[in-house]
């Protein structure tokens, strides 16, 4: 499938660079307002690329509840906790440990995933499975109501986010 | 189209995308060029009339041509960036607020063989786009340096984010009726249209439409009147010209989806088929609907007054989201028991000869749906029946209690007996 | 195609790059920053092992796990979300109550 190929590739190579690109300036970046503003930029990269991984419902939700609940929040965060306009460190005195850690774990992965890859029994597909892109939305929400399948965790998660509310909200009540 | 391209002998990756390129320019050219002649001529006559004078009535016959003067006005102002302003943001803000409503474009069924992309989740894409238009008002708030416009914007985006509660939840309704989420396949399945079937959830979601468009009653997100029109109190130009756009496209994009959602989009007689009539026929029913909402809009845009911050979101949090969980529960629990049998009916149909005659005419899937329509109609209008007990209710208690205060007397002022001479 | 090493690549880069900007950030908010991008490559790393390497046959051990990979993303976004929100609320407390937000002067238990 030639022709189909370089389109693929090409924009799995857009969301690369927006995705990585938009994640190395948010740890980069001194101004935490367009730290939040290049993390919403990495946000839509990563859901670009659950549409080209076949999951259009995950990639809507991403840009819904992340891109339009999460950074949202974030930002009313950053707005509110201002004190100084100037330019103060923007890391800590052990960056350079992080780094260091940082790469460090990346390159182990890399290596555990170019073996895994390779050599004669991969553990890692090299194509997607073809008749996967049938599941659709309603196999997904069929799955989070089934009794035998995730209806328990789908109910916890409930319990979880009401817990989360309630808890934001005694937490950052003013105490009148 | 892209048949056509591929026939004459180009690849059929470049046909899709060439195809795919021209319908991206007719669908922008459509939602933001030739509606801004006639729906602002429109709104701007109906405004007028409704306060009794004449609106514009010089340029063009009528006054059609009134966008063009506009838009040169907005081209020809000094566009000045506030000092200290964050210069890229302050720039992107406009942009990314018309993009958002540009983007709801995309997935609009225009007729059964017109629509951009009939994607399968279209109708949580086109909600989530709507939340980039939410993201584009904080960063111009934002991006002015300016604590008014920081207020402004802070206020709107509390505004914003809390309708889209009511909104995902009233539109799940429609997708439950239909089983699907394409908006293509909404469409396809409203053999009775869903504002007979759950006018609830009808009522719910131009609701939230209006508090989300920014349009009357809910306008104080950019009151011109208040906290110095808000967060783009610092914009002039074009740059403001967008945002004016971005809004009033965005009216138009909301009641385009409520008659897509609720209203059977380009369903009529006669727009079922393949041909170029059929096309034609979908269209017209489409913005014919479409208009006939923007006239409700416009209607309770000029006579319904304006609410406080507060009350907005009272009314949202206390009255729109219980009412749509409400609502959402029992469609669900209705939906289950009854599932419009389209198959039973139809070999009922085919047998018979007077009543196959009468039930062709109708539509034999009008027919299956009759029962689950009717009784979800029933339960909704027992909703609406209780819902407006307890409103009389609350709006008893509360004239009691400011029939107490009213009548209380004022220990400070006793109320003083005026004497009335009687003439003699 | 793409090969599926290509999108563990990707996610295994944010989650480094979300693990430096944890380690490395003053700012409270920046290390949430960062843990949301962590939290992304979890999700990337999710969908794209349901995506190539879920079986299609439905039971295993009783348990469909056709939509496994779908569903546990879902309940990371269900976490992120209730994480974010808790954590901006102690941000927003710590403030009101110190008046900064750099992580590293809330050591009053430093001994």
């Amino acid at each position: 499938m030639q022709t189909i190929d370089w389109v693929q590739w090409l924009a799995f190579g857009i969301l690369t660079l927006i995705t990585v690109g938009g994640a190395l300036a948010v740890v980069i970046d001194r101004n935490i307002f367009h730290s939040a503003l290049w993390l919403l930029v990495s946000l839509f990269g990563v859901a670009g690329l659950f549409v080209l991984l076949n999951a259009p419902f995950l990639a809507a939700v991403q840009v819904l509840v992340y891109m339009g609940a999460i950074v949202i929040l974030i930002i009313f965060a950053v707005m509110l906790t201002r004190r100084l306009m100037g330019i103060t460190e923007s890391v800590n005195s052990q960056w350079w440990i992080g780094a260091l850690v940082s790469i460090v774990a990346f390159l182990v992965i890399a290596l555990v995933l170019a073996q895994a890859g390779s050599g004669s029994a991969p553990l890692l597909a090299r194509d997607p499975i073809a008749t996967l892109s049938n599941r659709t939305v309603a196999d997904f929400g069929a799955a989070l109501v089934d009794p035998a399948q995730y209806a328990l965790p789908f109910e916890l998660a409930s319990l979880l986010l009401t817990g989360a509310m309630i808890g934001a909200i005694v937490i950052a009540r003013e105490d009148a | 189209m892209a048949e056509f391209l591929t026939n004459q002998g180009i690849s059929a990756t470049l046909a899709t995308f060439i195809a795919t390129f021209l319908g991206v320019v007719a669908v922008a050219s459509f939602g933001l060029g030739w509606f801004s002649v006639l729906g602002l001529w429109l709104e701007r006559k109906f405004a007028a009339r409704v306060q009794d004078r004449m609106g514009p009535n010089r340029v063009g016959p009528a006054g059609l041509l009134q966008v063009v003067p506009d838009l040169i006005k907005m081209i020809t102002k000094e566009d000045i960036t506030p000092q200290g302003a964050d210069k890229v943001v302050y720039n992107i803000a406009p942009l990314m607020a018309v993009g958002a409503v540009i983007l709801i474009w995309a997935v609009m069924p225009f007729s059964k063989q017109l629509i951009g992309a009939d994607l399968n989740v279209g109708a949580i894409y086109f909600v989530s786009v709507a939340s980039l238009g939410t993201l584009a008002i904080l960063l111009a708030g934002w991006a002015s340096n300016n604590k008014y416009a920081l207020l402004g914007a802070l206020r709107a985006v509390a505004a914003l984010v809390s309708y889209e509660v009511p909104m995902i939840l009233s539109i799940l309704v429609p997708v439950m009726l239909a089983g699907t989420m394409s908006m293509q396949g909404l469409v396809e399945q409203q053999h009775i249209w869903y504002i007979f079937v759950v006018p609830i959830s009808a009522f719910i979601f131009f609701t939230s439409n209006l508090a989300e468009t920014g349009r009357s009653p809910f306008d104080l997100i950019e009151a011109e009147s208040e906290l110095v029109a808000g967060y783009n109190v610092e914009y002039t130009g074009m740059k403001f010209g967008m945002f004016q756009a971005a809004e009033f496209v965005h009216a138009f994009t909301a009641c385009a989806l409520m008659a897509v959602l609720f209203i059977g989009g380009w369903r009529g007689p006669g727009s079922d088929q393949a041909n170029l009539g059929g096309t034609i026929l979908g269209f017209a029913y489409f913005f014919g609907k479409t208009m006939v909402i923007y006239l409700i809009m416009m209607l309770i845009r000029n006579t319904v007054p304006r609410v406080r911050i507060d009350q907005m979101m009272a009314f949202n949090w206390k009255f729109l989201v219980p009412l749509s969980l409400i609502n959402l529960l029992m469609v669900a629990f209705i939906q289950k028991l009854i599932v419009p049998q389209y198959d039973s009916v139809l070999t009922t149909i085919s047998g018979g000869g007077v009543e196959g005659g009468l039930y062709d005419a109708i539509g034999a899937n009008f027919v299956a749906e009759l029962p689950r329509a009717v009784i979800l109609l029933a339960a909704n209008l027992l909703v609406l029946g209780v819902l407006g007990r307890v409103i009389q209710m609350f709006i008893q208690a509360e004239r009691r209690r400011v029939g107490e205060i009213a009548s209380t007397p004022n220990p400070l002022h006793p109320p003083q007996r005026i004497e009335v001479a009687v003439g003699d | 195609m793409v090969p599926q090493t290509a999108y563990l690549i990707i996610a295994a880069i944010l989650f480094c790059v979300g693990l430096y900007g944890a380690l490395a950030r003053r700012n409270a908010v920046s290390i949430l920053m960062a843990v949301e991008l962590m939290l992304n490559a979890v999700n990337l790393n999710l969908v794209t092992f349901w995506r190539f390497n879920t079986p299609n046959n439905d039971s295993t051990n009783g348990l469909k796990i056709g939509m496994a990979g779908q569903a546990f993303a879902a309940f990371v976004f269900v976490i992120a979300a209730a994480e974010t929100a808790v954590g901006l609320a102690l941000i927003i407390a710590m403030y009101r109550a110190r008046q900064t937000v750099v992580a590293e002067s809330a050591d009053s238990l430093r001994g």
